[in-house]
């Protein structure tokens, strides 16, 4: 496992609607995770409440518009911003995703699949590279939730992220849900797919709920929308992994069809008690 | 897959009309719907969270309708989403559907102003004893530097009485004097303040906000129902000065 300097504990993704209910919490939560995004305005709100929680919080700084895997070089005025919002707030970690969102000038609000093979690789690890030299520290890169298979893929996800993992030296940021999301959609056992990823890596754990939707030719797919509980399934990887790895720091996202505080409190103490059932047996 | 691929990628999630991109494996289960939805139901929803009051007025359906025709032509060009709608006004104005509500882009200007003030940079106001202590013949070539939130919106329509109307608590009911309204949203400290301004205050604002002295800049706005002494005390009383200075090699601070 991979030290990245959060607790491992069980925190949660920050909404703004939660933030009186967290500083009044009378048990703190260990760990709060912002999307970077949010807080790249110059003031106002979101930086104060971000002071509070950096003052009383282990702070992961989770980014979503970086674009690791866009062709072409990567978005340096973006990567500013992100280095100013991480000199300001000294985050414990930092993580991005394995996709991509750019074209060119436009943003895609989405985190886009990529064909597994050697030129995406090479491309990734390069812009990976660039990310840690301008930010100064090892960051975690996350697997993605996928919908659609593409053509030149020629690698599995876990071998991808290994080979990832070896040439830049970055960590892993590993969503359990999107796994299993990926793994239901392309027809992969999910257990499989967990034994064979690089958990030696692994930094910090997402755990999030998705939703079932009907597809076109009448099939299921899921959707990895942060919208609900996280799913049995998914509960059901999470004690695999800490199983394998001991505790991990975890968070639990929770963005649309946010909850009142004391539901998504709830979910972070559920995945907390995994983590201490498996920190008492490695102790016994 | 180079960036060709993705641009082409790119391009068949903001346009219907196009094929699945040969990128993917397994077109037949209609899947990439998936990302094109992600796309396009993500921003419209992003937008409505910038323009809370406008999707009231419309409804959500017509709301949403609206957003994805904006979205599929100007898409972001920033991952920062409380960047994201400037343009919307504008578009709006030319969305054909939407004619009837002649007020409709100046309320949206009302609301893009308010999110641009909420992520503002924090500045202190002056403290107003600074101006009460000037010498009054000082005032006319007094220079005002106003708070980075500020902005000013001048329109034919109630704009102030329908936005509030729509949003938070309000209640829409008949508004019996349909009255030019001027506009002024800052956000001094914590929250954003909305009031009115008198006629021709937005434009005495903007000339303030070009560094015109105040003597020139109330001369500009002058107007029936323009009121100099009101118009001050308004941005005292909001915050919105954050400095001023007598002369152009001086600032005085609070």
């Amino acid at each position: 496992m991979v030290i990245c300097g959060l607790p491992a504990a069980a925190g949660v993704g920050f909404r703004p609607e939660h933030f009186a209910d967290i500083v009044a919490a009378p048990r703190p939560i260990p760990l709060v995770e912002i999307h970077a995004e949010n807080y790249m305005g110059a003031g106002g709100t979101p930086h104060r409440m971000l002071r509070t929680l950096r003052e009383r919080h282990a702070l992961s700084i989770h980014g979503v518009g970086l674009s690791l895997g866009s062709a072409g070089t990567l978005d340096d005025t973006h990567l500013g911003r992100l280095a100013a919002l991480c000199d300001r707030y000294q985050p414990a970690v930092v993580s991005e995703h394995l996709a991509w969102c750019r074209d060119g000038g436009t943003f895609l609000a989405d985190l886009l699949p990529l064909p597994y093979d050697e030129a995406t690789l090479h491309r990734v690890g390069d812009h990976v590279d660039r990310m840690q030299t301008v930010l100064r520290r090892m960051v975690l890169i996350e697997n993605p939730s996928t919908y659609v298979g593409l053509r030149d893929s020629a690698i599995p996800e876990p071998e991808f992220l290994a080979a990832l993992a070896a040439r830049t030296g970055c960590g892993l940021l590993l969503d359990v849900n999107n796994l299993h999301v990926s793994a239901v959609n392309h027809g992969f056992d999910a257990a499989a797919r967990l034994s064979a990823f690089p958990l030696e890596r692994v930094g910090e754990i997402h755990l999030a709920g998705h939703a079932r939707v009907a597809d076109p030719a009448g099939g299921t797919v899921l959707v990895d929308d942060h919208g609900s509980a996280v799913d049995e399934a998914v509960w059901a990887l999470f004690r695999d992994v800490v199983a394998r790895t001991g505790p991990v720091p975890t968070v639990v996202e929770w963005d649309n069809e946010v909850p009142s505080w004391a539901v998504l409190e709830a979910e972070a103490t559920a995945a907390q008690a995994i983590l201490d059932r498996v920190a008492r047996r490695r102790a016994a | 897959m180079d960036a060709m691929s993705q641009a082409r990628f790119a391009a068949a999630l903001l346009d219907p009309d196009m094929g699945v991109p040969e990128e993917v494996a397994t077109p037949e289960n209609g899947r990439f719907a998936v990302y094109r939805n992600n796309v396009v139901a993500g921003l419209a929803t992003a937008l409505a969270t910038r323009f809370p009051a406008v999707e009231t007025i419309v409804g959500s359906e017509f709301f949403a309708a609206m957003a994805g025709v904006f979205v599929r032509r100007h898409p972001p060009r920033s991952p920062v989403m409380h960047e994201y709608g400037d343009a919307f006004p504008g578009f709006i104005e030319t969305f054909p559907p939407a004619a009837g509500l002649t007020f409709l882009p100046d309320v949206a200007r009302l609301e893009w102003a308010r999110g641009v003030a909420y992520h503002a940079a924090d500045t202190a106001p002056i403290d107003p004893g600074v101006l009460t202590r000037l010498a009054p013949d000082a005032l006319p070539g007094l220079r005002i530097a106003l708070h980075p939130s500020l902005a000013a919106i001048a329109s034919d329509h109630p704009i102030r009485t329908i936005w509030a109307m729509n949003s938070g608590d309000g209640e829409a009911t008949p508004i019996e004097r349909w009255e030019p309204e001027e506009v002024l949203v800052v956000r001094p400290h914590e929250d954003v303040l909305v009031r009115l301004l008198p006629p021709g205050g937005a434009a005495f604002v903007a000339m303030l906000a070009t560094d015109r002295p105040l003597g020139e800049a109330a001369a500009g706005a002058a107007r029936p129902g323009f009121d100099l002494a009101g118009a001050l005390a308004l941005l005292i009383g909001t915050g919105s000065i954050v400095a001023v200075r007598t002369d152009p090699s001086s600032e005085e601070r609070s």
